[in-house]
């Protein structure tokens, strides 16, 4: 029985810590005037949340850039990764290993050393200070994660539905659209989701590739953490993890934890 | 069409783009880090950007400082990870709402954790406000300098409340994959359950963890925003040294920037080499 009870405090207490940072940051978004040593605000009021929807703060404008090029990246992702992920999941080839290499070296090789030198090849190439540049640059992590994923879902994926549409005389997009792509699927959206997360939690390579001039949801939620605004930075904090729980209220039953479905 | 032919097909795209990108950052980099930049006039490559860089002593500082963060992070994050997912094996009530919270604090970007972490522990955050309504302190500063302090605490505290849920959660899909049957023997033969853990779970979870791990040392050695946040103002982390030397006005102090990202990709390399060995099926599994 003892084994129990420290089972359960060890839970709750795993459990509050796992939430706690997220209170503050929840209550701040709903205080008016919560100074020292209050320990709740002397008052509620929603108007830092009206002031986030408002067109003046920027807010807006940060969530449907962050959308945008999270939405575009993770699109052209697929477009890469999928049939990437087929080759890495379906064949053993010569090279494989520096394949894989190459895939893992952007998650461990932090953007700080890339960022530099990538903006000076699109400052060449006009690339700077705009969405376009920016979401290239977010492929950078992007890529690998999306390949990976995908090469883990073609591992378990039995070619031998595809043969049997072949030769019933199906047409190669024809497999594709009624026995490959439902097969790949949920793992598909599940690698799309959390890719979308990755791009969409980018904030150096869009600062330096920016320049400034594209300010993403992360972006301008820094900027009011540093201003003092305490209200807002919570209420954009919030609406900025929105999508990441939705995400995992859509996904929690393919969420199984393999190693390449995560990012640290 | 031969299974050579499809697969360089399959793979081209992927790795044109993701190499392009990051090839092209990464090689731009290193010419400018040997001072080789012709639009200003330099096309003597040299290692003098090196020799200055190695030679200041904030950089050493905020390469120590980093170096600190991402190995005390890592550690207690993969202790705890550990001991997460040995109680998370077991059931008890309340088990399916820590795996939601688990997965929940993955899709939290980390500047939201860092922010939340400010506003735990500053000098007026919640912990100051308990200690105040219990008596312990007068005013803020009577309350320890846990944010933005030299010990670097509070990103500690920030990449501890993030990566022990990331670790746990490979740990525990590894713990599926490993039948109760070798535990079991273990204790059948006289071990203690302490015995069992240390000689026979452990040394099958250690690939994993030392893997996931590496990811999350690189991580918290190369984040740009969570020591902006929460980190003092000297020493800087060596991502914020970097990037402010990459936009400091002086362009002739451009080279430094340049050599303070490749001695990172260095590091990220070395990461590379460990996360490789222990993570990438190796050539002889391969070949079956």
């Amino acid at each position: 029985m003892r084994a129990d009870r420290v089972r359960l405090l060890a839970g709750m207490a795993l459990a509050l810590w796992l939430v706690l940072p997220l209170v503050p940051l929840a209550i701040w978004s709903v205080a008016h005037g919560w100074r020292f040593p209050d320990l709740l605000p002397v008052a509620w009021s929603f108007k830092a949340w009206s002031h986030a929807f408002s067109a003046s703060s920027g807010v807006l404008h940060g969530l449907g850039q962050s959308m945008l090029i999270a939405s575009v990246a993770t699109a052209l992702a697929i477009l890469v990764g999928v049939p990437a992920g087929r080759a890495l999941g379906l064949y053993r080839f010569r090279g494989k290993q520096l394949v894989l290499l190459l895939l893992v070296a952007p998650v461990l090789v932090p953007p700080i050393a890339i960022a530099p030198g990538l903006h000076g090849v699109f400052l060449q190439l006009g690339l700077t200070g705009g969405v376009p540049g920016v979401i290239l640059a977010h492929l950078i992590p992007v890529i690998p994660y999306m390949t990976l994923v995908m090469a883990a879902v073609f591992g378990r994926f039995d070619t031998s539905h595809e043969a049997q549409a072949r030769s019933l005389g199906a047409r190669p997009w024809q497999v594709f659209a009624h026995v490959t792509l439902p097969a790949i699927l949920p793992g598909l959206l599940t690698g799309a989701l959390f890719a979308f997360l990755v791009s969409w939690s980018q904030y150096l390579l869009t600062l330096v590739i920016g320049g400034g001039r594209v300010q993403t949801l992360p972006l301008v939620l820094y900027g009011f953490a540093t201003s003092g605004r305490n209200d807002l930075t919570g209420a954009i904090a919030i609406l900025y993890i929105l999508p990441g729980a939705l995400v995992l209220a859509l996904t929690a039953r393919f969420l199984t934890g393999r190693a390449p479905g995560l990012a640290p | 069409m031969t299974d050579r032919t499809r697969i360089f097909l399959l793979l081209t795209p992927a790795l044109l783009l993701l190499g392009g990108l990051f090839l092209a950052g990464l090689g731009l980099g290193l010419l400018r880090s040997f001072r080789y930049m012709p639009a200003l006039g330099l096309t003597e490559p040299d290692l003098s950007a090196y020799a200055a860089v190695l030679a200041s002593p904030g950089f050493l500082a905020s390469l120590g400082l980093s170096l600190w963060i991402a190995g005390v992070s890592t550690v207690i994050a993969a202790g705890l990870a550990v001991l997460s997912a040995v109680l998370l094996r077991q059931t008890f009530p309340g088990r399916a709402v820590i795996l939601f919270l688990f997965q929940l604090n993955l899709t939290v970007p980390h500047l939201v954790g860092a922010i939340g972490i400010l506003y735990l522990f500053s000098q007026s955050g919640s912990f100051a406000r308990l200690a105040f309504a219990a008596g312990l302190i007068g005013a803020p500063a009577d309350f320890p300098v846990l944010t933005q302090d030299p010990w670097a605490i509070g990103i500690i505290l920030q990449y501890v409340w993030k990566e022990v849920p990331f670790i746990g959660l490979i740990l525990l899909a590894n713990l599926q994959a490993i039948s109760p049957g070798h535990e079991a023997a273990a204790r059948s033969l006289g071990a203690s359950r302490w015995q069992a853990f240390r000689h026979v779970l452990l040394p099958m979870l250690m690939p994993g963890l030392v893997a996931a791990s590496a990811l999350v040392f690189a991580f918290a050695f190369g984040a740009y925003e969570i020591p902006l946040i929460l980190g003092a103002h000297a020493p800087e982390a060596l991502p914020v040294l970097a990037y402010r030397s990459f936009t400091d006005v002086d362009l002739a102090n451009r080279p430094e920037a340049y050599a303070m990202a490749m001695i990172i990709a260095l590091i990220g390399a070395g990461l590379l080499a460990v996360y490789a060995r222990l993570a990438l099926p190796s050539r002889g599994r391969d070949a079956r």
